[in-house]
C-alpha cells in the first residue's frame, strides 16, 4: 500500500503558546452569549410539531359534528399491544345520524399500552381514528390513562372530510336509488 | 485600644466576611447563568419566593434573573440530611470543610477594595492593612489545600483521595511560579526611597499611573494562569474532575459540609479575582492609562462608595472571566498540568523576574 507522507509545518512561537488558539476560542464563546438560546421555555413554549407526526391516537368528528367512527372494530383487532377495547352500539332510531351503520357505545385506549404505531389510522375505513400532534401523556391512576370515548373526541376535535360518505348515502335514499 | 475600637473592628470583619459570602452565592448564580447562556440556554428562572415574587415586574424580573436562586440552594444544602459514611475517619472528616472555608475568608482581610480621601490623603479601606500583605495571601490561601487533602485522606476512599494527592501536588507546582510572578510587581511598588513592603495598597497606588497588566503582561498572565490552578477551577480542576475522579475529594461529603466545600471554592475566586483586580487592574484606579496623573475620584464618603464600586467591578469582570474560560478551555490531562507547570511556567516566570530586575536596575541607576 502506498504511504503518502505528509509535510507538517512546524509549529510556530505563537501557535506553541496556545495563547492564540484560547483568544480565538474566548471569542467563540463569547458570541455565543450573546445568541438566541436554543432551548424552549417548555410549559409556556410548545415545540412544533411536524406534518406526520405520530401523538396519541383520538378520535375525530366529520364537520357535521357526528361521530365518523362506525364501531367496526378493525383497530381493535389490529392493534398490537390491545390497547384499544370497542363496545359496539346501535344508533337511536329518532336521531338525524339514524342512516349511519353504528356507532361506538364505548371507545377505550390505553395509553398505558398504546406504542404509537398507527396501524389503527392505517386500518380504519372510516378515517376516524387520528394520531395527532399531542406527544404529553400523565396522570395519577391507571385509570385516569384509559382514555375514554369523551376524552378521545376531546382531543380529536373534527377535522375536515372530503368523502362526505354518509351525507351522499342518505342523499341516495331520499332520491330513491340507495345502492 | 478601647473596647469600642475592638467592637468595631469586629463589625467591619462581620460585614466583609458576610458580603463576601453572598458574593460567593452569587457567583455560584453567576456560573449556571453564564454558563447557560454560553450553551444557548436560559438558566435557572424559575424558583420565586411567595409574596416577593408576585409583585408585577420587580418580583417577575428577579425571579426571572434567577435572583431568587441562591436562596434555594442555601436552604437545600441546609435542610438535607447530613450522611456520614462509615468508613471515614471523623474527625478529619468534619474538619475538612472548616479547613477550607476558613483560609478562604481570611484571606479577604488584606485585600484593600477601596480608598477614602481625606485632606488630600488616601486611607485604604481594608480590613488590615498589613505590610506583609501579599506574603500572608500565600501563607493563608496555601492552607486551604489542607481542606481538600484532610478530604481526600478522611473519606477513605480511592477517588477522593486521588483528589487530594492531585491537588497538593498542584498546588506545589503552581505555588512556585505564582510567587515568582508577582515579585516584579513589587520590585516596582518598592523603587528606592519608598518603603512599601508588601502592602497592597501600595501596589494599587502604584498603579495609579498605567495598570500593572499594560507595564508587566507576563507577570499578569502567570499569576492569573496559576490563581486558576491555585482555586481549582477549569482547566486545572485536577482535584474535583467530575468525569474521571466522579466529584474528586468531596465525594463522600454532603449536604452543609459539601455546601462549605462549595462555598469556599467560590470564595476562593472571588478573593483571588480581587487580589488579580488589585495587582494587575489598577485596584481603584478607573483609567487603564493615566500618565498625567489625574485624581479622578471625589474626596469623602461619596468617593468612597466610588472606589468600591469600581473595585467590585474589576473583580466580578475577572470571576466572569474565570466563568468563561471554563466554558471555553477543556481541563488538562494531569501530566500536562504537571508539564505545564513545571516546564514551562516556572522558567517563564524566572526569565520574567530576572528581566524586570534588569530593567528596574536600569531605571534607578539613571
Amino acid at each position: 500500500m502506498a504511504v503518502k507522507k505528509i509535510e507538517r509545518k512546524p509549529l510556530t512561537l505563537a501557535e506553541k503558546s496556545y495563547l492564540p488558539q484560547i483568544a480565538s476560542g474566548l471569542k467563540i464563546t463569547l458570541k455565543n452569549i450573546f445568541r438566541p438560546t436554543v432551548t424552549l421555555q417548555y410549559p409556556e413554549e410548545r415545540p412544533e410539531i411536524p406534518e406526520g407526526y405520530r401523538g396519541v391516537p383520538t378520535l375525530v368528528k366529520d364537520p357535521n359534528g357526528r361521530e365518523k367512527c362506525v364501531s367496526c372494530q378493525l383497530c381493535e383487532f389490529v392493534c398490537p399491544p390491545k390497547a384499544i377495547r370497542i363496545t359496539p352500539g346501535e344508533l337511536d332510531e329518532d336521531s338525524d345520524n339514524a342512516h349511519v351503520e353504528k356507532e361506538p357505545q364505548e371507545f377505550e385506549i390505553n395509553m398505558l399500552r398504546c406504542i404509537y404505531c398507527g396501524f389503527c389510522q392505517e386500518v380504519c375505513p372510516e378515517e376516524a381514528i387520528w394520531l395527532q400532534d399531542t406527544f404529553s401523556v400523565s396522570g395519577y391512576t391507571r385509570e385516569e390513562l384509559v382514555y375514554k370515548k369523551d376524552k378521545l373526541y376531546e382531543l380529536g376535535g373534527t377535522l375536515p372530510d372530503n368523502h362526505h360518505k354518509w351525507d351522499k348515502k342518505k342523499a341516495a335514499e331520499e332520491s330513491g336509488n340507495p345502492h | 485600644m478601647e473596647l469600642i475600637d475592638i467592637i468595631w473592628v469586629i463589625v467591619k470583619a462581620v460585614i466583609v466576611a458576610v458580603s463576601l459570602l453572598s458574593f460567593s452565592n452569587l457567583a455560584v448564580l453567576a456560573e449556571r447563568k453564564v454558563s447557560s447562556w454560553i450553551q444557548g440556554r436560559v438558566g435557572p428562572n424559575r424558583t420565586s419566593i411567595p409574596i416577593l415574587g408576585a409583585i408585577p415586574i420587580l418580583g417577575t424580573g428577579l425571579t426571572r434573573m434567577g435572583l431568587f436562586q441562591p436562596v434555594a440552594d442555601g436552604l437545600k444544602l441546609l435542610l438535607k440530611e447530613d450522611p456520614v459514611p462509615a468508613h471515614v475517619n471523623k474527625f478529619y472528616f468534619f474538619l475538612a470543610p472548616v479547613a477550607a472555608m476558613i483560609p478562604a475568608v481570611t484571606t479577604v482581610a488584606v485585600v484593600p477594595f477601596g480608598q477614602m480621601i481625606e485632606d488630600g490623603v488616601a486611607v485604604p479601606i481594608v480590613l488590615a492593612d498589613l505590610d506583609i500583605g501579599m506574603l500572608f495571601i500565600f501563607a493563608v490561601s496555601s492552607l486551604g489545600v489542607y481542606g481538600m487533602i484532610l478530604a481526600g485522606w478522611a473519606s477513605n476512599s480511592k477517588y477522593p483521595f486521588l483528589g487530594g494527592i492531585r491537588s497538593s501536588a498542584q498546588m506545589i507546582s503552581y505555588e512556585l511560579s505564582m510567587g515568582l510572578s508577582i515579585l516584579p510587581v513589587f520590585m516596582w511598588a518598592n523603587a528606592p526611597g519608598v518603603e512599601s513592603g508588601l502592602s497592597l495598597f501600595s501596589v494599587v497606588q502604584n498603579q495609579q499611573f498605567v495598570w500593572g497588566i499594560l507595564f508587566m503582561p507576563i507577570s499578569a498572565l502567570l499569576f492569573l494562569v496559576s490563581i486558576f490552578a491555585e482555586t481549582n477551577r477549569l482547566p486545572f480542576d485536577m482535584p474535583e474532575s467530575e468525569s474521571e475522579l466522579v466529584a474528586g475529594f468531596n465525594t463522600e461529603y454532603g449536604s452543609f459540609k459539601f455546601g462549605l466545600f462549595f462555598a469556599a471554592e467560590y470564595a476562593h475566586i472571588i478573593v483571588g479575582s480581587g487580589v488579580f483586580a488589585a495587582l494587575f487592574l489598577g485596584g481603584l484606579h478607573p483609567l487603564p492609562f493615566n500618565p498625567m496623573g489625574w485624581e479622578l475620584q471625589p474626596s469623602g464618603l461619596i468617593g468612597a462608595i466610588f472606589s468600591i464600586g469600581i473595585f467590585l467591578a474589576k473583580t466580578f469582570f475577572v470571576v466572569f472571566f474565570f466563568i468563561w474560560i471554563r466554558w471555553t478551555l477543556p481541563r488538562f490531562r494531569y501530566d500536562q498540568v504537571m508539564k505545564l507547570g513545571w516546564t514551562m511556567m516556572l522558567p517563564l516566570a524566572v526569565v520574567n523576574l530576572i528581566v524586570y530586575a534588569i530593567i528596574f536596575a536600569f531605571i534607578d541607576m539613571n
